[in-house]
């Protein structure tokens, strides 16, 4: 399922400075949820240092995410169920300002 | 998907921090606006006819700030002018983006802009400190320059106010962070939407009950964050604590005085600045890193070897012996 991913407020910074991503998520049985991709992608897109993404089961706090530019919030956040095409952009916010 | 809580009709893209109300694009940005300018109305922030400085990071904070200044400025008429402010701290590389978004800014907005850098107001960039004092340590005199710096830009351009982009959870954490260091005096100043300077330049937070991540979507953080998470009202209600906390009559504070040498606003007889300034210039750059108690007794041992040493003062001026010369510290021996 083909999705697009991009960071930025230097989020970007754990994902090899790059901040957009065209992503292909695998084939599973069950829907992909939000809290699915954030595993996947530490496991896939993430360089390095997982904690400065990833907090117990949701993103650290600090990062706001962006569901087709819609606050994940309103969204019911990790579980959204993923659709095809969709554009997920994470905002990091903890770099000063 | 949610609909707007204004019954505007329209689909929300946010749930408010403060609120929890799931608002759409232009109430949002409504909501937000307003709010900003009863804080501005409500705390009588700034006087009609007055200059403004916006001290202008390239940052989210200061670009939200110049925008929504000009916007209230000229919706409801405060009569103000606006400047950007920005300092350059003089390190290759760091500022190029932020002085870029700032000049951005000064296009957007149609502000005139004025850039400070270190080597103006101090005679030294922070890579020439670095280059002495090393990688540990020069946070120190960053952070305490810049703070003047500042100050003395917004002097130096004659203005009435200095506005800062201090959002609610920047002002929060300040907060926590006093209390943690049981800074009392500090405790009362950080939450303050105006502080005076002593040199009669009032700083202002317009920002000062905005929400951080409002301001987007337009290590003790990440406890705050985490607070936030459970209860964002925690960050208000931390605010709120700062506000009333009233202090013991009999505590001593330092009180906000002059710096004998510069002038410039301090809680001791000599400015953090002025003493990092003087380290810097004796080739004593750790001087001022640490205690003020300490400074103190180093400044009186050098003094008292300074008398027993038998050179010149020419002599300990030169690059090659001043580093092995107690004499360093003579007032006059500078470069």
């Amino acid at each position: 399922m083909k999705i697009k991913v991009d960071f930025s407020g230097g989020a970007e910074l754990l994902f090899g400075n790059q901040k957009h991503h065209e992503v292909d998520l695998p084939v599973k049985d069950k829907p992909w949820l939000l809290g699915d991709l954030l595993f996947w992608l530490k496991d896939n897109l993430l360089q390095d240092r997982p904690e400065l993404f990833l907090q117990d089961n949701s993103v650290r706090p600090g990062i706001l995410v962006l569901v087709n530019e819609i606050d994940w919030e309103l969204m019911d956040t990790i579980n959204y169920e993923i659709q095809l095409n969709d554009s997920i952009l994470f905002i990091s916010t903890l770099h000063g300002g | 998907m949610p609909r707007c809580s204004t019954q505007c009709g329209k689909n929300a893209i946010l749930k408010r921090p403060k609120t929890g109300d799931a608002l759409c694009k232009e109430c949002f940005f409504e909501a937000f606006e307003n709010e900003i300018h009863f804080t501005i109305q409500r705390a009588k922030l700034f006087r009609p006819g007055a200059t403004v400085a916006i001290a202008a990071s390239g940052g989210k904070d200061s670009t939200v700030l110049a925008y929504v200044l000009k916007l209230l400025n000229e919706k409801y008429d405060y009569q103000l002018k606006l400047v950007l402010l920005s300092i350059d701290e003089g390190i290759t590389g760091y500022r190029d983006d932020s002085l870029d978004t700032v000049k951005k800014n000064r296009d957007d907005y149609d502000m005139p802009l004025k850039i400070m850098s270190y080597k103006d107001l101090y005679g030294w960039t922070m890579d020439e400190i670095v280059a002495e004092i090393g990688r540990k340590n020069n946070c120190t005199f960053c952070g305490v320059f810049r703070r003047q710096a500042l100050d003395r830009g917004a002097y130096l351009l004659n203005v009435d106010y200095l506005a800062t982009g201090h959002n609610a959870d920047d002002i929060a954490e300040t907060v926590l962070m006093n209390i943690l260091r049981g800074d009392l005096s500090r405790l009362n100043r950080c939450t303050s939407i105006i502080t005076d300077s002593g040199d009669g330049i009032p700083r202002v937070k317009p920002l000062k009950y905005t929400f951080e991540k409002e301001i987007v979507m337009g290590h003790a953080r990440v406890l705050l964050k985490d607070l936030e998470k459970i209860d964002p009202a925690i960050i208000m209600n931390i605010i709120q604590s700062g506000e009333n906390i009233r202090v013991n009559e009999t505590a001593k504070i330092p009180k906000l005085t002059k710096c004998t040498r510069c002038n410039y606003v301090s809680s001791q007889e000599i400015c953090k600045a002025c003493i990092l300034l003087e380290g810097l210039n004796k080739g004593l750059p750790r001087l001022g890193v640490g205690k003020s108690s300490r400074v103190k007794r180093i400044l009186k041992i050098n003094e008292e070897n300074s008398k027993k040493c038998s050179r010149t003062e020419e002599s300990c001026c030169k690059e090659n012996e001043k580093k092995s010369c107690v004499c360093k510290s003579l007032s006059s021996c500078v470069r």
